[in-house]
């Protein structure tokens, strides 16, 4: 008999990711993650928002628990609409897949593809 | 004609002090193993003298606190610049210490330098708020697209400051800066062997023009 494993994988829409906070998106991410999902953000994360999810990860790792994440998106794109420029909003975040470190590894990626496993646990 | 002459000059290094920062505060940062504390050291060695700045092992996370090296002046390319040199520990997104045992490590030495690897990245991420610029050294032998690169680009470009891509390793027979180039073709990139010292020069020259 062969026995299927599942793996939750849950697409964020942008739509949805504006209206949060960063501490809201980065627990949302988190608390997901924790549990053995595959987050995938429509429209990503600021550079700043990468980086404070980066240190938030690091404050929850726990030997045998929870080792890290594994994120992965594209460099961020400059190009906006001049009002974007104006108010200083020209960097956009882009979209990026985040899974727990055990369970996702990237295979290959490149400007314009992420490719990347993801293990199902024993 | 002696007070208008001296006037100009006055004048002029009151513009070029204002407009061209002669120290500045730079951060080397990179994922783990990546040559970030060989460079620092060198570095440091080249123009202080000082032999005494950082640990370096084959071991990921060998430095877990940031360290500082003031004052370092650097002559190249016709200019000087004063530079506080911080070498960051490594930047990662998981830590798991079963990696440092297959080095070799015993279990309670992993977990104790997992938990100061963790400590070691979030001690990088604060010095992202207090830099004038950054080294980001990669390892040419690996694959530039990493999240940290990624993130520390992202950041950089964010924060409007000045960044400067170092390709290390070249050294190294798969070395391959062309990657790295072609990955990140907005920055200016420098291909160099840390270990070696080979193009130090042309990262000395890099630095007075970038941070300058």
């Amino acid at each position: 008999m062969i026995l299927m494993r599942e793996v939750q994988m849950d697409l964020i829409s942008g739509e949805k990711l504006e209206k949060m906070t960063s501490m809201e998106k980065i627990r949302l991410i988190l608390d997901k993650v924790k549990t053995g999902r595959i987050v995938v953000l429509e429209s990503g994360l600021t550079p700043d928002e990468e980086v404070r999810l980066i240190e938030m990860t690091m404050t929850e790792i726990r030997v045998d628990e929870f080792s890290g994440i594994e994120i992965e998106s594209y460099p961020s794109k400059k190009e906006g609409s001049f009002f974007d420029k104006i108010f200083g909003r020209s960097i956009k975040g882009r979209m990026t897949v985040i899974g727990p470190a055990n369970q996702i590894r990237t295979i290959e990626k490149d400007k314009y593809q992420i490719s990347t496993k993801v293990s199902v646990g024993d | 004609m002696g007070f208008i002459s001296s006037f100009k000059d006055s004048l002029g290094a009151w513009i070029k002090s204002i407009f061209k920062k002669k120290r500045a505060k730079i951060g080397i940062y990179g994922p783990p193993n990546a040559g970030k504390t060989t460079l620092a050291k060198r570095i440091v060695h080249d123009w202080s003298g000082d032999d005494d700045f950082g640990n370096v092992s084959h071991i990921p996370h060998e430095t877990r606190r940031a360290m500082r090296k003031e004052g370092v002046v650097i002559n190249a390319n016709g200019s000087s610049i004063e530079l506080d040199i911080v070498d960051t520990p490594g930047m990662a997104t998981k830590i798991d210490f079963k990696e440092f045992m297959a080095f070799g490590l015993s279990e309670a030495e992993s977990k104790k330098r997992a938990k100061e690897a963790t400590e070691g990245v979030i001690e990088a991420i604060k010095w992202l708020d207090d830099l004038d610029g950054v080294l980001l050294v990669m390892d040419s032998t690996e694959d530039p697209y990493t999240q940290v690169n990624v993130t520390v680009i992202g950041n950089m470009e964010a924060r409007k400051l000045p960044l400067l891509i170092v390709a290390n390793k070249m050294d190294l027979p798969n070395a391959s800066p062309a990657r790295i180039k072609a990955a990140f073709p907005q920055h200016a990139m420098v291909q160099i062997s840390a270990l070696e010292g080979s193009n130090i020069d042309d990262l000395y020259k890099a630095i007075a023009i970038n941070f300058g």
